[in-house]
């Protein structure tokens, strides 16, 4: 069996992210990383793979975007991945993400995974959609927001997922898309012996040709999602601060306030 | 002139600064407090391959180089010098004489397990009697039916009495006018490690004195050849000093992240600190002097990458950096106000943890006497 893990390259945590207002897409510039999401979504894969449940050849980490993409290949097959696929071209810059998710869905096929693992969300688009757009694009089933998988026979998963209101207990069989939450495993840190061997491993340059991508659905001037603006949150209003005189009256005070906001 | 680093040494920088804050920050305070040595820790460094970075894989190294090495050492400093030094003497005085003279048998026997960090290296040189003057060695180990028999003292060991220490490798006079150096496996009857050093930083390391009574160990224990002791741990000691180094610019790299962190959030006449130039000043400076010293430590560690001589280089690196870490650590206390002086903040374990950068491994005075000398002064 073969797992295709989704990654991608992102500013990095510490840079404060920026969007160039001249061209309506994220200033790259900075010190970037591998989508914190993507390593849980290959620690999954290596779990799978070293519990013995699924009989896993391959982990084959994907990834879309410009040439320094290739450090988070690099740092993903030092987590473990075999190998990666770097999908690169001037023609897919810019694109929105269904036409990534089409981009990745192309690139996909061609590798023809049995399981497809994703970060549920990057940490600069921020969308939580590629999956579902891939799916789609795969005629797979998609489970999003996935915290813990256990294999059921053969030939099916069962996830729980986090939602807002709780969890959800899903099953689904293979081939399928998922994407993972954070809390779904602790990441491992690569060793150095696993980072100076990554270069060694098998990465593949593709361009959108070399995956029959038809080059009038992608890229920024055929996407039909254009970006046009942002602002920054409204300011919260300043807490309301009870010094503390009378203990007792400090605590009636505060249970009111609760009370009123029915917090109690 | 190129200044970026390859790929592998940039995402060993990533990995390393990612445990440091995930797996270490938070314990750092706890264990500097209780004086505990960090057992996990060095077991998950191990797994890693960060206990044996520069050594080949063919003897369980991580086949790194001197500059990864030095820059995963800057990175531990940043957030914690107790474990940073337990790699650093690790890997610089513990392994690296086993690698470069050992025989291929004591390769065999004692690399894997140190590299992995399962068991760790000792170096025993300084004695109460020869600090700076090294060469002054009072232990004695003598030949007797195909044994050396050990007897004197060892001052301020580190890494040679926690439950994984492995071995200490000694200076000892084998004749009147003959250093060698000599392995001792922890164990070995005659050999006691003392209590640990009530000591002013480094609390989470191990440092001990050590005390040879009629210790013998077999004849093939003599590491590299009899009388080279000398000159071996001039050479050991000169690829220690990258390493101590790194330290130097890891401490005070962190002394600066925690002081601009703090200015930042702390108002003082309705701003934050961080805008009175004074502070800015303070902060400036800092930032230019790290950088400058990051460079030189790096220097070193190219220049023995390529194989050349790094003697001057070092010294310079080491007698920059320890300095340069005192500074910046009391700068982080003077900027944290009264709350530099408080153990809640990570600043005043920073500044305990600097002053020994400036002693261990070589005082400045012998840096200086180094460097004067390599100037031909
Ligand atoms: C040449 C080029 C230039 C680009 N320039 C920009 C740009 O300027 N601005 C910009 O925002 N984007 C750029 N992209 C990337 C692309 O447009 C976004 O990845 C896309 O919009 C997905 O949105 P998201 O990250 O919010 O997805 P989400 O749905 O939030 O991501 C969920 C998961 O999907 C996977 N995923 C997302 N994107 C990728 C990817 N590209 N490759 C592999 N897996 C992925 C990851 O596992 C991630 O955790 C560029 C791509 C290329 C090829
Ligand atoms: C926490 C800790 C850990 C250590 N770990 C180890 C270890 O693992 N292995 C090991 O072998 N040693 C270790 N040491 C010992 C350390 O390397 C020595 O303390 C150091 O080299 C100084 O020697 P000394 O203490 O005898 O000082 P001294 O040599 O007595 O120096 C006293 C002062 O005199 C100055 N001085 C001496 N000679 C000269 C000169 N010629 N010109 C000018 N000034 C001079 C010195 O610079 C210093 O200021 C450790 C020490 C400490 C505190």
């Amino acid at each position: 069996m073969k797992i295709c893990v989704l990654v991608k390259e992102v500013p990095d945590a510490a840079v404060q992210k920026r969007i160039d207002p001249a061209t309506g897409r994220m200033d790259r510039s900075g010190e970037k990383n591998l989508n914190p999401y993507d390593t849980h979504a290959i620690e999954a894969a290596m779990q799978l793979k070293e519990s013995g449940a699924l009989p896993i050849e391959e982990i084959v980490a994907v990834s879309m975007g410009p040439e320094s993409a290739v450090r988070a290949l690099h740092k993903a097959v030092s987590l473990g991945a075999d190998r990666s696929v770097h999908l690169t071209d001037a023609a897919l810059a810019g694109s929105d993400v269904a036409a990534t998710g089409y981009a990745l869905a192309q690139t996909l096929k061609r590798e023809n995974p049995d399981l497809v693992l994703l970060g549920q969300q990057s940490d600069d688009g921020e969308c939580y959609t590629i999956g579902a757009v891939v799916a789609d694009h795969l005629g797979m089933p998609s489970l999003t927001q996935v915290i813990k998988m256990d294999v059921e026979g053969g030939n099916s998963l069962r996830a729980e997922r986090q939602a807002e209101y709780g969890y959800d207990t899903v099953q689904v069989s293979l081939p399928a898309v998922i994407s993972v939450g954070d809390a779904i495993n602790e990441p491992r840190y690569p060793s150095l012996k696993a980072i100076m061997g990554a270069k060694k491993k098998q990465l593949d340059t593709v361009s959108a040709a070399d995956v029959a991508i038809d080059a009038s659905k992608v890229g920024g001037d055929h996407s039909a999602a254009q970006w046009t603006g942002s602002k920054e949150p409204p300011k919260k209003a300043p807490g309301r601060i009870i010094e503390d005189e009378d203990t007792a009256q400090t605590v009636e005070q505060i249970v009111a306030w609760l009370d009123e906001r029915k917090l109690i | 002139m190129f200044f970026d680093l390859d790929d592998e040494t940039e995402l060993l920088r990533r990995t390393v600064r990612e445990f440091a804050e995930g797996e270490i920050a938070p314990v750092a305070e706890e264990l500097d407090y209780e004086k505990r040595f960090p057992y996990e820790i060095v077991a998950q460094m191990g797994e890693l391959g960060w206990m044996g970075i520069p050594f080949p894989e063919e003897h369980g190294g991580a086949g790194g180089n001197a500059l990864q090495y030095a820059i995963a050492v800057e990175e531990l400093t940043r957030v914690d010098s107790s474990v940073a030094i337990t790699l650093c003497a690790h890997t610089s005085l513990g392994v690296q004489p086993i690698y470069l003279y050992g025989t291929d048998d004591q390769r065999e026997h004692l690399m894997p397990d140190l590299c992995a960090g399962r068991k760790l290296g000792a170096f025993g040189l300084t004695e109460p009697e020869a600090g700076s003057d090294a060469g002054n060695v009072r232990t004695r180990a003598t030949l007797e039916g195909g044994e050396w028999v050990i007897n004197g003292a060892k001052q301020f060991i580190t890494n040679s009495g926690t439950d994984i220490s492995g071995h200490v490798a000694i200076t000892a006079r084998t004749g009147e006018k003959e250093i060698s150096n000599i392995i001792i496996e922890n164990g070995t009857a005659g050999y006691e490690q003392g209590a640990p050093y009530r000591k002013m930083g480094w609390n989470a390391s191990d440092t001990r004195p050590l005390t040879f009574t009629d210790c013998r160990v077999p004849e093939e224990n003599l590491l590299g050849p009899r009388g080279a002791g000398f000159k071996q741990f001039l050479h050991i000691l000169d690829i220690g000093r990258i390493g101590v180094a790194a330290m130097g610019v890891g401490l005070a790299q962190g002394a600066l992240d925690q002081a601009l962190a703090y200015a930042k959030e702390r108002q003082a006449f309705g701003q934050s600190i961080s805008k009175f130039q004074s502070i800015q000043a303070k902060l400036a400076d800092m930032a230019t002097e790290i950088e400058a010293a990051r460079l030189l430590t790096y220097k070193a560690a190219w220049e023995k990458d390529l194989g050349r001589n790094f003697t001057l280089t070092a010294a310079q690196a080491k007698l920059k950096t320890g300095r340069l870490a005192v500074r910046c650590a009391e700068e982080a206390v003077q900027i944290h106000g009264g709350y530099g002086f408080i153990e809640e903040y990570p600043v005043a374990r920073f500044y305990r943890d600097a002053k020994i950068l400036t002693i261990g491994e070589g005082t400045d005075e012998i840096q200086q006497m180094v460097i004067a000398r390599a100037l031909g002064a």
